[in-house]
């Protein structure tokens, strides 16, 4: 993964909301086709950081690049156009059309077709957004209101929209939060082999350690605002740091581990 | 100077009752999140009850007994719409809360000029404070100063019951989060009620206030919302000292504006109103609104282009209306003429609300612009009416390019009161700049070409012309841009994180609602023969969203069921009887409590039920279209 050029750069990322420093001079970068996890207690500025990737909030300070080119302070579908997907903690879709509209819409987007008038959107790159909705698992319910599937289905469908746009990075906000166990793993064995297959940097957070430590090749650790470790899973298991303030000393995850139960 | 320095205490004069207004507005706002469109009629009913009552009652204390006596029992009458009507709807959407309250307005009006009549009333002066009192050389009006003075005082009442009562913490609290406080065991439907109650309250106490001053009308309601709107917008909704500074800064711009640019006095508020709506989207002391909550009682049908056998309904349809003149008398194909071109408009406004999701409430001001565009090019240029026709509706396009931009900054209530108040500024410029619009007389001579000039030529002329404007308006509707701007609807988080622009998708789409609200207005211009500020009128806007929400708001065509149900009962209405407000907002206020899906949507749930096999499709259960389309 180490010789894959470098995708995301964080520099000095800076933000604080009044006299709350929520976010205090994080730096960290993101290589094609690595899967890297962002992970601290709650409060420790995951989502501000998030916010500031893809433009939903300006920082303070510190420069975000994309493959070079500096992407700070630009507005979400501004950082969209340049191949940067996202799903969202609590799933945001389009709960009046189908499934399939719902991926056929990114589509619209990406082809830059916004302003077509005349095209029947139902028939516009059906095969494009069929493939798509395979993809992920939901190739079954392409018919269906988007607002009928079920919270898991839902996750699936904002990855697939993500994907539309042939992305270079993905970023998401724990994205199996809210699924049951079993759905976790299948969901995050999906997106790390797609990552693997098209090469897309993927950043995501999470609080399942269990997700995180099967999935991610390295992992970055935040708290108060401040990145206190990085590395690769095992670095971080043993970082003593890390277990003080966020794994704990219970070492569930561990005892499991060695069990080999995945869930 | 000193006149100057009158004028300005007359501005601060005319500000006490538009704060206590606003202020009442805000407080019921900050609680139970409805925008009180019936304020406005709350004001009126205060300053009518006063009237009657300072009329029975002498002497000083009769007077002011007989002022805050009426406000009391307005504010009783209020307590009782609260419980009987409000308390129905506080889960609906916004759009149906606006309406319910809007239909009450209506009601009231007929209802005032059937107890009081419709002539103006000359109020009783206030007792010892009829005389004036000398400021340099000019004369002030004592009882200004009495306003002047009552307006900080007010705003000091409230500050008080807000900061120093339980009730006012409780009040708070709700403000801040109403489920919470439900939760800590407060009983809301009480606390809804008291707040309601003190809203309505001063809207009474500040129309009561006007009497001696104003002459009662039965359309100072209106007049008062319009004015009221702009307050809380740039004041901040929610906010009691953002109404003060508001109603002041308003109400020195209307006392200097007159001085300055007599013509332009409302446009200078409208300028004032952009400018902060730019810098300050939530107003000057209002507080960003958190992200929108999903609209309840959204469909989650989808919509579906037509299928083969409703397409033979609608041509079907269109064949029996277009022989209409073969059996119809000339009335008949007049009134059908005048369907039809409200088919149009009802179209026209469906395509911003229920696909882009923008209720707007001044929807009349476009119809009123290609009124007008009309008139100029025909009466002024003397162009011929296939021209007129095709350039005419450009001024609609026009309008709605200027006032689509501010109005697409906002969303939910701000954009319903901006849109208001957009159009209310059409109607006074209609009104008022005489020497070109011919103000209420306004033009008349706009007759149809020979070749359409008999009642069944223009009949096709404008049937056509819908047939064409209803499918262009559906092809929009699902072509990408449609998508695009229900996607807008649906989720702007998720639409700005696939690219798309909401702010010009929803501009764009408030422009094409505009033009095709003028085309509409310029065959209405040649229907009619003339053209009047009332064509850019409150009633006609609130008609066009009574047509959408009639047909069923979430569905694809009901726009042009609801405009020819809605169209054809009121011309019957207003021929049978004389209370044709208050049949209408009775018949709102009945929708939006009883059958919030219209008559499109209803008739949708029959075909998902199975009940109408015609239109039954073979797609799976869940995705059944909507029958109606």
């Amino acid at each position: 993964m180490s010789v894959a050029p470098t995708l995301l750069a964080v520099e000095d990322l800076t933000k604080s909301y009044g006299g709350v420093h929520a976010v205090r001079g994080v730096s960290f970068s993101v290589a094609a086709g690595e899967i890297v996890a962002l992970i601290g207690p709650n409060g420790a500025g995951k989502s501000t950081c998030f916010d500031m990737l893809n433009g939903q909030k300006t920082p303070d300070r510190g420069r975000v690049r994309l493959l070079g080119e500096d992407i700070t302070g630009r507005p979400p579908r501004a950082v969209w156009r340049l191949g940067v997907g996202r799903t969202f903690q609590i799933t945001a879709t389009f709960p009046t059309m189908t499934v399939r509209e719902n991926v056929q819409v990114a589509l619209v987007s990406y082809a830059n077709k916004i302003f077509n008038v005349w095209r029947s959107t139902p028939d516009f790159e059906r095969g494009e957004a069929d493939r798509l909705l395979e993809l992920v698992g939901v190739g079954g319910y392409a018919e269906r209101p988007c607002g009928e599937l079920a919270y898991g289905d839902l996750k699936r469908l904002e990855l697939a929209i993500a994907l539309a746009n042939h992305p270079r990075l993905l970023l998401m906000d724990e994205p199996t939060a809210g699924m049951a166990p079993r759905e976790r793993i299948e969901l995050m064995r999906l997106t790390a082999r797609i990552a693997r297959e098209q090469s897309i940097g993927v950043l995501f957070t999470e609080h399942d350690m269990d997700v995180v430590f099967e999935h991610a090749n390295r992992i970055l650790v935040l708290n108060r605002g401040t990145l206190i470790a990085e590395g690769s899973p095992d670095d971080v298991r043993r970082d003593p740091q890390v277990r003080a303030i966020y794994l704990g000393e219970g070492l569930v995850y561990d005892a499991r581990h060695r069990e080999g139960a995945g869930a | 100077m000193s006149f100057y320095i009158v004028q300005f205490l007359t501005g601060l004069a005319s500000a006490a009752s538009l704060f206590l207004v606003a202020s009442g507005l805000s407080i019921i706002f900050g609680v139970t999140r409805i925008v009180n469109f019936a304020h406005g009629a709350f004001y009126m009913l205060g300053a009518y009850v006063a009237f009657t009552l300072t009329e029975r009652l002498s002497g000083t204390l009769g007077f002011w007994g007989g002022i805050v006596g009426a406000a009391l029992i307005v504010a009783l009458i209020g307590v009782i719409v609260e419980m009987v009507l409000l308390r129905r709807i506080y889960r609906s959407p916004e759009l149906f809360q606006l309406l319910a309250t809007f239909g009450l307005t209506l009601m009231v009006e007929d209802l005032v000029v059937l107890i009081w009549g419709p002539d103006d009333l000359l109020g009783r002066r206030a007792p010892g404070l009829r005389g004036a009192i000398d400021f340099f050389g000019q004369a002030v009006p004592t009882y200004d100063i009495l306003l002047i003075v009552l307006g900080p005082v007010v705003l000091g009442l409230l500050w008080l019951l807000f900061r120093r009562t339980r009730w006012g913490v409780l009040v708070r609290a709700a403000t801040q989060d109403r489920d919470m406080v439900a939760a800590l065991g407060v009983n809301q439907k009480w606390l809804f009620t008291s707040v309601f109650a003190l809203g309505v309250f001063l809207a009474a106490l500040g129309g009561a206030l006007q009497i001696p001053r104003d002459a009662v009308n039965h359309t100072m309601d209106l007049r008062i919302i319009v004015d009221v709107f702009v307050v809380v917008v740039i004041g901040g909704l929610g906010s009691i000292t953002g109404a003060f500074v508001a109603a002041v800064l308003v109400s020195e711009l209307n006392a200097f504006g007159i001085l300055i640019f007599p013509k332009i006095s409302i446009i200078l508020v409208f300028l004032v109103m952009a400018v902060v709506l730019v810098v300050r989207p939530w107003g000057l002391f209002g507080k960003p609104e958190a992200a929108a909550r999903q609209t309840p009682g959204l469909s989650v049908r989808p919509w579906r282009p037509l299928s083969s056998n409703e397409r033979l309904a609608f041509i079907g349809a269109l064949i029996i209306a277009a022989a209409l003149p073969l059996l119809g008398s000339n009335y008949a194909l007049i009134v059908g003429a005048e369907i039809a071109i409200f088919v149009i408009f009802a179209a026209s406004l469906h395509f911003l609300m229920s696909v882009g999701g923008l209720a707007s409430f001044g929807h009349a001001a476009y119809f009123g612009l290609g009124t007008y565009g009309v008139a100029f090019l025909a009466k002024f240029l003397g162009l011929p009416m296939i021209v007129c026709l095709l350039i005419g509706p450009l001024l609609g396009l026009l309008g709605a390019m200027l006032f689509g931009w501010f109005a697409v900054q906002l969303s939910g209530v701000y954009f319903a009161m901006l849109t208001l108040a957009f159009a209310q500024i059409v109607w006074s410029i209609a009104f008022q700049w005489v020497e070109v619009t011919g103000g209420d007389n306004g033009i008349l001579g706009v007759w149809p070409a020979a070749f359409v000039a008999t009642p069944a030529r223009f009949y096709w002329l404008a049937l056509f012309v819908t047939a064409l404007s209803v499918i262009v308006l559906r092809v929009l509707v699902f072509s990408p841009f449609g998508y695009s701007l229900r996607a807008t609807r649906d989720s702007a988080l998720r639409s700005e994180a696939i690219g798309l622009n909401s702010k010009r998708i929803q501009w764009t789409a408030f422009v094409i609602a505009g033009t095709f609200a003028g085309i509409a207005g310029a065959l209405f211009a040649y229907l009619k023969g003339s053209v009047f500020p009332d064509n850019a009128g409150i009633a006609l806007s609130v008609d066009s969203l009574v047509m959408v929400l009639l047909g069923g708001v979430e569905t694809v065509s009901g726009a042009v069921i609801g405009a020819i149900v809605y169209k054809a009962l009121s011309i019957w209405l207003v021929s049978y009887t004389e209370l044709s407000k208050l049949v209408l907002g009775g018949m709102i206020v009945l929708i939006v409590v009883a059958f919030p899906k219209g008559i499109a949507g209803t008739f949708g749930n029959l075909v998902d039920s199975g009940r109408l096999p015609f239109f039954k499709r073979a797609l799976p259960r869940a995705s059944q279209a909507e029958g109606a389309e």
